[in-house]
Parts: C-alpha cells; structure tokens; sequence
C-alpha cells in the first residue's frame, strides 16, 4: 500500500459517506441500492449528480443573492418615521458610528462571504468540468474553507432575530424584519447545501484519469 | 492493517497501529483523524452540561432594553415568535430550528449514543442517530447565534440600555461547552462500538 499511492476507486473500493468504512465495490454496475454493511448509509462512489445538483443550487443562490442585498432588511418606526435598511446601509451605519469593527464583521459574514462561497463553487465546478489539473491542494482547500465559513452568514439573520424581540417600546420605536431577511436567509441555505452536494474528489479525478 | 479513504480525495491512507495524535491525508492535507482521550466519558458529561445550560437559557430572562420610560424584556424565544407574527414563519422556523431545536436534539442523540455505551445498555438504531447527527451538525448554529447577541448589543447599545439577563451568560457557557462536547467525540471509535453487523 506504501507505493504507489492508489486511491479507494482505483481499488475497486467504495468509501462510506458517512462511516468511511472502506467495502468493496460488486463487479457488476448495479451499484444503485448499496448500503454500507457498517453503518447502513447508502454507498456511491462518487457523491450522485454532483455537479448537476451543485450547479442549479448555485444559480439559484446567485439568482436569490440580489433580492437579498437591494430589499429591506429591516423597516425601524421610530416616533412616526420610518427607516428602510438594506445589509449594505447597515454596514455603512456601524461605520460611520465609529464601530469599525462591528463592520466589517458585518460586510465579512453578510456580503463577502456569501460572495466568495458562489465565486469559489463556480470555480471549483468549471475546473471540474473543464479537467483542469490546476493547484487540485488548493482547491481541495478552498472547498473545505467554503464548508466551514458559509454557515456564519446567518449572522444578520440572528442580528434582526433580536432586534425584533427587543425593539418595541410601545409608540416610540419598533424593529420590522424586512423581506430581504427571508431572501437572505434562503441564499445561505441554498449555498450550505451546495457545497455539501460538491464531491471534491471529482477534483483529483481527472488528474489520476488523464495520468 | 486499517486503511482509510480520504473524504476529500480518495486517495487510501493507513492508519498508524499506536494511536497517533492526529493523521492528515497525505495528498491533500484533510483531517482524517484526531486522537480523543476519554471521549465517552468527557463527551456525555460536556452533553449533560450543556442540556443543563440550555435550560437555564431557555427558561430565564434573556435581554431588556431599557429606553426614556419603557421596559422590554425578552426571553430567548421572542425573537422567533415575533418572527412569526410578522407572518415571516419560514424565517421563524429556520431560527427555531438552527438554534433551539437541533442543538437539543443533537444534546438528546448524543446522551442517547453515549449513556448506552458507557453503561453497556442496548439502545436500538444507535448507528442511524449518530448517522443523523452528523448530518445535522452543520445546521446547528449556536456560536452564530451568539455573535448575532453582540452585534445586536453594540447596534442598540447607542439608543438605549441594555440588561443582559442570565439566559445570555448561560446562552455564552452553552456555546462553549456544546462545541466541547462535539470535539471530544472520536467517531471512529464510536463508527466501530456501533457497528450493526455486531
Ligand atoms: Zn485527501
């Protein structure tokens, strides 16, 4: 097993999805109803229609991404005026508060994030499809970075959770979520799963099948 | 000889026989494998902290806001349930269920993974919930939830006092001890005590 490094397919050998017990693959094609005989899961060599299911999740978070940054996030009445905010006027309230860090804070998990999860998936799945051999550690990287950090975008999600509870003094001022909440919401939804339906060993696949 | 498949890239890696602290795929870096003293005991007992805790956060005042004559109090499900009568009740139940109701059901599949194993207890369809535990991990949100607080802390902090109640100390030591009780866990111990073919 020491040289040359094979990996489970080459073998013939499936990995659990879930257990990552290793069980061999029948010979026949029929590998459809495969379970694992540890754990039960269902087995596939690869994740099933990972890029197909990967692509259509990322082209509707794209899609829901616009509604999300341009609607109201929150309506504030406060003593009969009404204030519209959107994620971005948000942001440029904590910084012309003074609270920078609060910020940025803001602009990473709400705006940059969301972003470079969508940027990174559709370039992991053009390298994918196109074969591409390039840096495969690095995108094998960028992938899990994509795994850890999306689910931080639900930050202003809980933000207007809470400002909702806390903000009703009677006449003087309440907190409205705004529709670009539920929009909001959807597109880090949508994106976790994406990343979740992308098999990041199609990455070293081509570099072993054109090898 | 134990060989595993890397989940991120497939290549086959072999386990070392001593148990070593951590194993990293040789290609391209992923943890297959960190070292978990004690996990069964710390585990369940981090899990029972944390069931503790979650009590307290939900039973005790969460924040007030104080402003000219008004009070406000909140309790930790406020939020959720104002959520709800603004007729949002997608967004209310993706609240609830991130930050309420899966991190008490992982608390409630971990004491029961753990409990049967420590005691040598039969406890049916262990392996289906740890399998349902590990999918549901990701959309537990706890530690989101908690720098959620304090952003909301500095944005009204300006406009008006706030009063931190004891469901936010306890909702902060929850966040702490929950990931705790996550990380001492050792799945490949747990994946082999578990296995149905046993
Ligand atoms: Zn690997």
């Amino acid at each position: 097993m020491s040289s040359p490094p094979a990996t489970a397919r080459q073998l013939g050998l499936l990995s659990c999805h879930d257990c990552h017990l290793l069980a061999t693959a029948p010979t026949s094609a029929a590998h459809d109803h495969l379970v694992c005989p540890r754990c039960g899961a269902p087995l596939h060599e690869r994740k099933p229609n990972s890029l197909a299911r990967t692509w259509a999740l990322v082209v509707a978070a794209t899609i829901l991404y616009i509604p999300a940054n341009v609607l109201p996030m929150t309506i504030t009445s406060t003593l009969g005026t009404v204030q519209v905010d959107t994620i971005m006027s948000g942001v440029i309230y904590f910084i012309h508060s003074g609270s920078w860090a609060i910020a940025s804070v803001i602009f990473i998990a709400s705006i940059f994030v969301p972003l470079a999860k969508l940027l990174i998936l559709v370039t992991l799945l053009l390298t994918v499809q196109f074969r591409s051999h390039w840096h495969p550690k690095d995108r094998t990287a960028l992938y899990r970075l994509t795994e850890v950090v999306g689910r931080w975008s639900m930050l202003d999600v809980y933000v207007v959770t809470i400002l909702v509870a806390l903000v009703k003094l009677g006449a003087v001022a309440t907190i409205e979520a705004g529709p670009a909440a539920v929009y909001f919401a959807t597109v880090v939804v949508i994106t976790m799963i994406a990343a979740e339906s992308f098999d990041p060993r199609l990455i070293w696949d081509a570099l072993e099948e054109d090898a | 000889m134990h060989v595993v498949a890397c989940h991120d890239c497939d290549l086959l890696n072999q386990f070392p026989d001593k148990a070593a602290a951590t194993l990293l795929c040789a290609r391209c870096g992923a943890v297959l494998y960190r070292h978990r003293p004690d996990s069964i005991d710390r585990s369940l007992a981090l899990t029972l902290g944390a069931l503790i805790l979650f009590i307290v956060a939900l039973s005790f005042p969460f924040l007030a806001m104080k402003s000219g004559g008004f009070v406000q109090e909140t309790r930790l499900l406020t939020g959720i349930r104002e959520l709800w009568r603004q007729q949002l009740y997608g967004l209310a139940t993706l609240v609830l269920l991130t930050c309420v109701l899966v991190p008490l059901g992982q608390i409630a599949g971990l004491l029961y993974l753990l409990a049967p194993l420590k005691w040598d207890l039969p406890a049916p369809h262990a392996i289906r919930v740890f399998r349902l535990l590990r999918h549901v991990a990701p959309w537990g949100m706890l530690e989101i939830f908690m720098l959620g607080i304090l952003v909301a802390l500095v944005k009204l902090g300006k406009m008006a006092t706030i009063v931190p109640g004891i469901s936010v100390f306890a909702f902060g030591l929850l966040v702490l001890v929950m990931a705790a009780a996550i990380s001492a866990l050792d799945p490949p111990l747990l994946w082999d005590r578990l296995d149905r073919r046993r």
